[in-house]
């Protein structure tokens, strides 16, 4: 069997004596929109930032086309095509719009993702591109955040909450984005709160609970019951 | 007519603080790092650019073609090795180590060059002057002032116009983010130091030429500086250049009242103007 494009094999997490995950195993395969899910606190963020890059204490946990790319700096995750939208944006509040978008390009990988194509998909960032970021309403911010990690042309993109905070209008408009991004050679990974929506956009769920996989399933199939008790731990 | 000769000569002068200033703001613009070895850093270039007067017989300006570059790699090589390893949440480590630092500097200094006063010798250049209407002013100053307005003009556009300013200025926003954008931290700030050390080795050499230096001159250059920086505002580059010539006018009209005044003359400003104040005459603005 081929590797997955990326695996997590028995995943831990510390913060200082804290440990936020416990052993987690997940497989992304090439093409897919997995789900994670999860109550606040389960560990979804960590996860995310474990493999980007940002935590660095799993060195062989984190499996990248079967390498194990767990001791990489995030700049060199960053090189192997791996893009991670943060929670709560984090833009650079020092650039404009269009060089926060530029920035997340300068790696100068190849593919379909550039300026123009960013600006068609939000057209309203291309009329704010002058402006600096943090003048933006919060879902604007989310667009640039999102157009950021495009620009990086990834084979994978990690998404942390996109929806956080967003008027359900712009949610939905991020989300009919979605399979517009997705194809063309990448893959996702999307944090959500929103189960209902989590599911409706994957093909696959996983859900986290106290630092713990409580479930893993196919997003189309799984009971709606089996999922409330992976969540809650009820 | 004199007190106009002395705002002109302190004018000038501010050049060349604000020289010794511009490398100390951009490195705490981009890292957070206040370096306290700043003033023996410019000293450190004066000495370069005499040794290479010396084993080269090259004038100490044609010297610049090689104490720039030399003074860019070592403060690369310095961030890379030392300071990067005391870099995080904590300001005070590096900061400490850039204190270690300027006592090593200055002994190292003492063994090489012994503690006697030096001076750069550029020619002719040095006495010479130019008429601006009713007040002669020397060639030197001229230029000094010159490269710092060059100097303030090409780190604003490097800074606000190119990749590598785009880059700094991201790393200085959120460092963890700009390194998912690829941008490894380690080298980011290891450019800055070199750049800061490039400007620093024209402030040496321009130090050097001007007056008399000796392992023990980098302290007052350092306050020189920092004031320059306070003044103008921290961040602001345009800033700082307006504060060295506040700072540079008021010594100049201090010696003016009496020649033991210059320097207590500038502090006196520089601390009516922290105290009026605090964010410096033009905090930052951006863009
Ligand atoms: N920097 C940190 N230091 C210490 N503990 C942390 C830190 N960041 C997160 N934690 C802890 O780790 C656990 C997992 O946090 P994480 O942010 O991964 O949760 P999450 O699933 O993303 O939650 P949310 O849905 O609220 O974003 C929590 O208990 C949290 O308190
Ligand atoms: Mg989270």
């Amino acid at each position: 069997m081929p590797d997955a494009l990326l695996s997590l094999q028995a995943l831990n997490a510390h913060y200082g004596d804290f440990q936020a995950l416990y052993g987690v195993n997940l497989k992304v395969e090439p093409g897919e929109v997995v789900a994670v899910i999860g109550a606040n606190g389960a560990g979804k963020t960590t996860m995310l930032r474990s493999i980007a890059g940002l935590l660095r204490n799993a060195p062989e946990a984190i499996r990248w086309k079967g390498q194990a790319i767990g001791a990489l700096r995030a700049d060199q995750v960053a090189a192997l095509g791996i893009a991670l939208v943060p929670e709560g944006r984090l833009l650079f509040p020092s650039l404009s719009v269009e060089e926060n978008l530029i920035i997340g390009g300068q790696l100068g990988r190849k593919g379909p993702w550039s300026l123009p194509r960013v600006y068609e998909l939000f057209p309203i960032l291309k009329e704010r591109r002058h402006q600096q970021s943090t003048s933006l309403s919060g879902g604007q911010q989310q667009m640039v955040a999102i157009g950021r990690a495009l620009m990086a042309n990834p084979e994978l993109v990690l998404m942390d909450e996109i929806s956080l905070g967003l008027a359900p209008v712009i949610i939905r408009q991020i989300y009919e984005a979605l399979p517009g991004i997705v194809g063309e050679g990448l893959t996702a990974m999307i944090v959500e709160q929103d189960i209902a929506k989590a599911l409706s956009v994957s093909q696959r769920v996983y859900c986290l609970q106290e630092g713990r996989v409580s479930l893993e399933g196919q997003s189309q199939s799984v009971p709606r019951e089996e999922i409330t008790r992976a969540y809650f731990g009820v | 007519m004199d007190w106009l000769n002395a705002i002109l000569q302190g004018t000038l002068l501010g050049g060349l603080y604000a020289l010794f200033a511009a490398g100390l703001s951009l490195i705490f613009g981009v890292m957070r790092l206040v370096n306290i070895a700043h003033g023996d850093l410019i000293v450190l270039s004066a000495y370069v650019a005499l040794s290479f007067g010396v084993s080269l017989g090259l004038n100490p300006l044609v010297a610049l073609l090689l104490v720039v570059p030399s003074m860019a790699l070592i403060g690369y090589a310095l961030q890379r090795l030392i300071l990067n390893r005391t870099m995080g949440e904590d300001l005070l480590p590096p900061l400490l180590v850039t204190f270690g630092l300027s006592v090593i500097l200055q002994n190292v200094l003492l063994m090489g060059y012994s503690a006697d006063p030096q001076n750069l010798q550029a020619g002719t250049i040095e006495t010479a002057s130019v008429n601006l209407g009713p007040v002669a002013v020397g060639v030197m100053p001229v230029l000094v002032f010159i490269t710092a307005v060059v100097v303030i003009a090409a780190l604003q556009w490097m800074f606000y116009r190119t990749a590598l300013g785009r880059a700094f200025r991201a790393t200085s926003d959120r460092q963890d983010v700009a390194q998912l954008m690829g941008l490894n931290r380690a080298h980011v700030f290891g450019l800055a130091m070199a750049l800061s050390l490039a400007v620093t080795a024209l402030a040496g050499v321009f130090l050097g030429i001007r007056t008399a230096f000796d392992p023990a001159a980098g302290g007052a250059r350092l306050i020189f500086g920092f004031e320059a920086v306070i003044i103008g505002g921290l961040g602001n580059l345009w800033g700082t250049l307006a504060g060295g010539v506040i700072l540079g006018v008021a010594q100049t009209l201090g010696a003016k009242i009496d020649p033991g005044y210059q320097i207590l003359a500038g502090h006196i400003v520089f601390l009516i103007i922290l105290a009026l104040r605090p964010r410096g005459l033009f905090p930052r603005i951006d863009g």
